[in-house]
């Protein structure tokens, strides 16, 4: 680096802090939420920072009106982001379901806590991993993101933004308390080198505007309430003028396009990072903050002498199936530790089919699963 | 066509929407008409209108009329409508609401709208009844009749819709009928035009439910039972109150000058941004992602 050059700042900052930051930098300028721990800590620093950029924070009433506001908003333009805890989330999944259904972008962070119902307000939990896929009701496809780290926090931020105007799909990222409430020394990006993705906006004149019209990329162009494309838009099943419908053949290729999108774009979406896999026979699969104790098992075995690797999974909804397909045949043995009571393993053995022996380790507790917990079934 | 029927139809979706769900005798025909007269003579352009409904048969409004529109989920009309007014403040947004949506799985919504004063006006349209799912009580269905859900007499006692959003605050309240047209044009010409939460409880009917559990007859009867019963709010504070008694109040029933929220949030934004040390270009962002502190 030159002399000249300033050094980029380090930063001694929280995960949930780091969220708040990567959503200022992504571009949301609406935020709507309820305060719940662990997760206060993204509204208090939105409601400091995103006046000053023009954007609005609001508290509202309840994590409903919440998830209600940041659709409205984005339907009139805006990034929108919301973000609460395992009660407020399960508040949110009905209007998840109708952002899904009406193709509305949107990112929800949940920081994880101990569930189920109160549970443990403070303390560290992966339990609603299937809840994120499958919390609304109906079939639809999500996207769902994990981070393990600070630094992480923001990036995935970032992506959960893009990912969302792209697909124009809601995105959920799922921290948990240790992620949100850690703190890391950080290096944020330099802004002008963070890629912003915005929705495509219809670029026909209006009366040749078709809101929900299909197309190669399965993601129709979006047009914002006031941009003088005037739309309907609706949570029941419609055509492709977005008009209520019973029609079978119109309600199948929506069925069909909603998913299309996204597993379309498979390799776009999903993300995993892979350590010493070239030669693992035990393959540990983890996420979250349970991965950074992964990782350290993963590295006190390889100094023992065994062959042990880690694949961390970064995006856990649409499954990285084909990223674990790559650790077979070598690998005798999966090894999935989780803060749940095996939620993500059971995706794992479902594309195992038997091939390696998965081995799991659940807690369900309220703190972080230690290395050596991990070590102990290796 | 002519003068008032040529504007309803120029205001409608000439795209495959008709015929509507509402059953003959229905009051939200009525509301329609209403609306889009009050639209008109405020010579609102339909790019600016944003109209919002909630689920029910109140709820299926939008998809005739030929504005941005959105249908939403069953009671959080008001929550789309708070994003969409902050996100976009050139735009109108108009909600329409039964009173089950709006005063029972939406109650909530409805009082803190009210509280906030955020700039929407909200058109509940009150039948005493859920009509969509076939006759259940809703807060409203009055003390000892009947419906589906209430067979044998209901025990509940029904919200005064427009005191609830007096008391919660919000800057414009009134009550209308579906009876009363012309009233109802003026007092939906005049909550839009307010700036701030505006209400216009509607009253209303469901012959096809209410009326047949109720035996009230048919919606001739209706209309005379509304005509019967309302009293100009303007007169209702001289009548005695067994006069009173059993009818409602129609008419503006509160009026007050209080700041938006965006009026108020306004302030927040300056007073933020001379926290954040800048003067005052919220396009320069970079600067700005850069002053980061710890709190």
């Amino acid at each position: 680096m030159p002399l000249n050059e300033k050094a980029p700042a380090t930063r001694l900052m929280q995960g949930n802090e780091a969220s708040a930051e990567g959503a200022l930098a992504a571009g949301v300028r609406f935020y709507a939420g309820y305060p719940i721990t662990p997760s206060s800590e993204i509204a208090e620093v939105l409601a400091y920072r995103l006046p000053a950029f023009d954007g609005t924070f609001i508290q509202m009433e309840d994590e409903i009106a919440s998830m209600g506001a940041i659709i409205g908003a984005s339907l009139a333009g805006a990034k929108a982001m919301t973000a609460t805890s395992g009660p407020g989330f399960s508040l949110m999944q009905e209007n998840i379901g109708y952002a899904c259904m009406a193709e509305v972008p949107c990112v929800v962070v949940n920081v994880m806590r101990v569930g189920p119902s109160t549970g443990m307000p403070t303390a560290p939990a992966q339990g609603d991993v299937q809840q994120a896929r499958w919390g609304t009701h109906g079939d639809h496809p999500i996207i769902v993101l994990s981070p393990w780290s600070v630094r992480e926090c923001f990036d995935l931020t970032v992506r959960s933004v893009n990912l969302a105007e792209k697909y124009r799909t809601p995105v959920i990222l799922l921290m948990d308390e240790v992620v949100g409430h850690m703190r890391e020394n950080v290096v944020l990006p330099d802004p002008a080198s963070i890629p912003i993705v915005n929705r495509v906006t219809p670029t026909v004149p209006p009366e040749w505007y078709i809101p929900y019209e299909d197309n190669p990329s399965g993601v129709p162009a979006m047009s914002h309430f006031g941009a003088g494309y005037r739309h309907h838009v609706t949570g029941l099943h419609h055509d492709v003028r977005g008009f209520p419908t019973l029609r079978e053949d119109e309600v199948e290729d929506l069925n069909k396009r909603l998913f299309r999108k996204i597993s379309d774009n498979l390799r776009d979406i999903q993300q995993v990072e892979a350590y010493a896999l070239d030669d693992a026979e035990i393959v540990v699969v983890a996420y979250g903050s349970v991965a950074r104790s992964a990782k350290r098992a993963v590295v006190e075995a390889r100094a023992a002498g065994r062959k042990v690797g880690l694949l961390r999974l970064i995006t856990l909804w649409p499954f990285c199936r084909r990223a674990l397909e790559r650790v077979f045949p070598q690998a005798k043995v999966l090894v999935v530790p989780e803060m749940n009571r095996g939620q993500m393993s059971r995706e794992v053995k479902r594309v195992n089919q038997g091939r390696a022996e998965v081995r799991t380790v659940n807690r369900t507790v309220g703190r972080l699963i230690r290395p050596d917990e991990i070590m102990a079934v290796f | 066509m002519k003068g008032e029927t040529q504007k309803a139809y120029d205001y409608l979706r000439h795209d495959k929407k008709f015929p509507h769900v509402w059953c003959p005798g229905c009051g939200n025909g009525i509301v329609m008409g209403s609306l889009i007269r009050a639209i008109s003579k405020l010579e609102l352009s339909k790019d600016e209108v944003v109209l919002v409904s909630g689920i029910g048969c109140a709820g299926r409004i939008t998809a005739y009329v030929d504005f941005s529109t959105v249908h939403t989920t069953h009671g959080r009309a008001l929550t789309f409508a708070t994003g969409i007014k902050l996100a976009n403040p050139d735009v109108k947004v108009i909600v329409v609401m039964g009173d089950g949506d709006a005063t029972a799985i939406g109650g909530n919504h409805l009082i803190h709208a009210a509280r906030r004063n955020v700039d929407l006006t909200a058109i509940i349209v009150n039948n005493n009844i859920y009509g969509m799912t076939g006759g259940q009580f809703s807060p409203t269905t009055p003390y000892g009749l009947k419906a589906t859900t209430a067979p044998h007499g209901h025990v509940e006692h029904a919200f005064n819709i427009s005191r609830l959003v007096e008391t919660a605050g919000g800057a414009f309240v009134a009550r209308g009928s579906i009876y009363h047209v012309n009233l109802l044009d003026q007092l939906y010409k005049k909550a839009i035009a307010k700036k701030g939460f505006a209400v216009v409880e509607t009253m209303s009917s469901c012959p096809t439910h209410f009326n047949k559990l109720n035996l009230m007859g048919g919606p001739v009867d209706s209309m005379n039972w509304l005509k019967s019963h309302a009293v100009p709010a303007e007169k209702a504070s001289s009548l005695a109150e067994e006069e009173v008694r059993g009818k409602f109040r129609i008419g503006v029933l509160a009026d007050r000058d209080i700041p938006d929220y965006q009026t108020e949030y306004e302030q927040v934004r300056l007073r933020a941004r001379e926290a954040n040390g800048y003067v005052l270009d919220p396009k320069e962002i970079s600067k700005l992602l850069e002053s980061y502190q710890c709190y």
